[in-house]
């Protein structure tokens, strides 16, 4: 029961194993089993890349796709472009701090091949021309910062980091920061705000778009872990064989967590766009079958932040743009699976208690609507709701998102899927998030929420006098004023 | 005011060597203080406040946001039962509440013998090994109520002192990136365009000039 027992990610037929391909070896994590285990041999890459210029190498990261691994799905390539030509210093900040809930996939790779990631980021900071890289690892992973200082030092040894990294002008440091437990730091201006020694608040965007003012107000890239743990093996194998994998918008491979009701959870590199979301709750490499003797009841496609989808869409490829317009999102890759046993009104109430607790406090919207968000649900659980609360619940998620949220299709109540991403009143996408598993949840079980709801006689203080009232009362007749 | 021990003092320093904002170093220096002390004490803040140039004010503004800085003592083990989610569905929740029956605390309670002190976190990433437990951010997975009364018992035993330290203490390795390593340190408002890249853009300019210069040249031979 004690440490990491995650077995190594399967991989299906003709599949490689792109960022997974060391996670069995045991010492996969040293400088010695990278260079000399898993899909590629470790370190090549930079060798090669060194030879090529820094806008070669950004020409094969953009023509291979590779996309943002953290959420958004943004391509690397294209928001490396993105940095003003000509201001300086550039920095580059990797985004460890996973905290999204389901999402467990960035500690695996900071874990068990630190050295992927750091060869990684020597391939991103060559490319763009980075001063400086900050490798911020989430706090509650201390043996996550284990690995990757052990890596680090044992990089700086062997001259791969540091003056004149293999002999060559291209000198670069790596500074593994730590986190300190703040959910909402994942967000790239908050991430930036923290890295300063600040409260993790996100900035408004514009202007603070961190490719134009980010850390210390110098153009900023930001990647997350897994984005950029792809890059080694894209630079061994090439832009042809990394686009083999997946579909034409959707490339390459994908880390997915694939947690709850299922036989076998496990993190799985699985080929983007190609695999629905059967293959994976049903194949043996994979989940294995929903919990024996039940059935599947909804899942959550792509982190806590994602609406809901039921059985109806389990024949879905997990391709972002799809999933974008079937009412949900990807997301970081976790994949929630809920079987029948699950109470609807439990679960959301966990999801929002979530976001209120890790609001920044930065937006009313938010801050407040969180808030009122979890003790509305709370109460129709603990069975003191009230008949208005599903409205007055829907009414405050539509403060922090006006308008139509997105949801996935009802086929069987002829509803259409409303596609993402939601508006939002409010700097970050966090407020947002907390609407999904209210609106997915009323949506599909509102009669979960009515039959937890105490129907009781309310006294109405506006509409009807009260009965007991005489007759003659001039309260009665609303006759004060005509004494 | 001096609170961290000369070896964590130079160790502060070289940690705010590493930035080029002093500042920056807030959040590790809270760490390296909460390591010593167990805690994060008021006159740790007012030294990290002079060290990285800013407020006491600002360093508890910071250091009051983040879950895992303790402005007072816990016990020597913090035990984080996760109930998100995914932990949630596997019985996370219960398995809280039967931590709360074995320790006789409620979630921010610390025991009398000053040995726990029990938490309902959030999300710990370790979904697949749900119901998933940290103490003192160690994990433990997929634990049964009994399991948890054992490791419990194990914990107060001090049978799991060499997996589980004390609580503060982050990793056990640290990055050695001292002034001889470090490759560039000068201030955001010095810096330049890097070296490697003004060689390739400085080649490609000459290429250019050279392609430009050749039509003529290539119209002769053919």
């Amino acid at each position: 029961m004690i440490g990491t027992v995650t077995p190594a990610s399967k991989m299906a037929e003709g599949v490689p194993a792109v960022v997974s391909s060391r996670f069995g070896v045991p010492d996969g994590h040293t400088l010695a089993g990278y260079t000399s285990s898993g899909s590629y041999k470790g370190y090549e890459a930079l060798r090669q890349v060194l030879e090529m210029s820094p806008a070669q190498v950004g020409s094969v990261v953009k023509d291979a796709t590779v996309l943002g691994r953290g959420g958004a799905g943004f391509p690397a390539g294209v928001k490396w472009g993105f940095c003003p030509p000509g201001v300086w210093p550039r920095y580059i900040v990797v985004n460890g701090d996973e905290s999204e809930p389901g999402t467990y996939k960035d500690r695996l790779l900071m874990e068990r091949d630190p050295h992927q990631l750091i060869e990684g980021c020597l391939i991103a900071a060559y490319a763009i021309g980075a001063a400086q890289v900050f490798l911020y690892a989430r706090g509650e992973m201390p043996h996550a910062h284990e690995r990757l200082a052990a890596a680090l030092n044992e990089a700086y040894a062997a001259g791969l980091i540091g003056k004149n990294i293999l002999g060559t002008d291209f000198s670069v440091d790596i500074v593994l920061h730590w986190g300190a437990g703040a959910y909402i730091v994942g967000e790239e201006t908050a991430l930036i705000e923290s890295l300063e020694g600040n409260r993790g608040m996100p900035r408004l965007k514009p202007p603070f778009f961190p490719a134009a003012k980010g850390l210390y107000m110098a153009p900023t890239i930001v990647n997350n872990v897994e984005t950029l743990a792809n890059l080694p093996w894209l630079f061994n194998h090439g832009v042809e064989q990394y686009r083999s994998v997946g579909t034409e918008a959707s490339p390459g491979t994908r880390l997915i967590a694939l947690s709850g009701h299922v036989n076998n959870p496990g993190i799985f590199e699985i080929p983007q766009g190609t695999t629905t979301f059967r293959d994976l709750f049903e194949s043996e490499i994979y989940g294995n079958g929903i919990r024996t003797g039940h059935e599947l009841k909804m899942f959550i496609p792509g982190g806590a932040s994602a609406p809901w989808f039921f059985p109806e869409q389990i024949d879905l490829p997990l391709e972002g743009r799809l999933i974008g317009g079937q009412g949900s999102m990807l997301g970081s890759g976790a994949v929630v699976v809920m079987d029948e046993t699950t109470d609807a009104v439990r679960a959301a109430l966990r999801l929002v208690r979530f976001f209120a607790r890790e609001s920044c406090g930065k937006c009313t919207p938010c801050r407040e609507g969180t808030t009122w968000e979890e003790k509305i649900l709370q109460r129709i659980l603990d069975g003191h709701g009230r008949p208005s609360d599903i409205d007055l619940l829907l009414d405050v998620a539509d403060n922090i998102s006006p308008g139509p949220y997105p949801v996935a299709a009802d086929p069987g109540n002829d509803l259409e899927a409303i596609p993402f991403p939601p508006r939002q009143t409010t700097i970050c996408p966090l407020g947002p998030s907390s609407v999904a598993p209210i609106t997915s949840a009323i949506r599909r079980f509102r009669h979960e929420f009515e039959a937890k709801i105490v129907q009781r006689d309310l006294i109405s203080v506006s509409s009807e006098p009260f009965t007991d009232l005489p007759e003659q009362s001039s309260l009665a007749h609303g006759a004060v004023g005509h004494v | 005011m001096s609170r961290f021990s000369p070896a964590n003092l130079r160790l502060a320093q070289e940690i705010i060597r590493r930035y080029p904002v002093a500042k920056s170093a807030t959040i590790p220096l809270c760490h390296l203080a909460q390591e010593q002390d167990g805690y994060l004490a008021d006159d740790s803040m007012a030294q990290i406040a002079e060290l990285v140039g800013c407020s006491s004010a600002e360093v508890l503004g910071t250091a009051s946001f983040y879950e895992m800085f303790k402005m007072h003592s816990v016990g020597k083990f913090c035990l984080g039962v996760c109930t998100n989610i995914s932990c949630q569905l596997l019985g996370g929740e219960e398995l809280l509440e039967h931590a709360e029956q074995t320790l006789g605390i409620r979630p921010g309670g610390t025991t009398a013998d000053g040995l726990f002190t029990l938490e309902d976190v959030e999300c710990i990433a370790a979904c697949t090994e749900a119901p998933a437990v940290q103490v003192n951010y160690r994990y433990f997975h997929r634990l049964t109520p009994q399991d948890l009364d054992q490791l419990i018992e194990e914990l107060r035993s001090g049978a799991l002192d060499g997996v589980v330290p004390a609580h503060g203490t982050l990793g056990k390795v640290r990055q050695d990136l001292g002034e001889d390593r470090i490759a560039n340190i000068t201030p955001p408002e010095d810096q330049t365009e890097p070296v490697w890249l003004r060689r390739h853009r400085e080649l490609a300019e000459a290429a250019a000039a050279a392609d430009a210069g050749t039509p003529s040249a290539v119209g002769n031979d053919s």
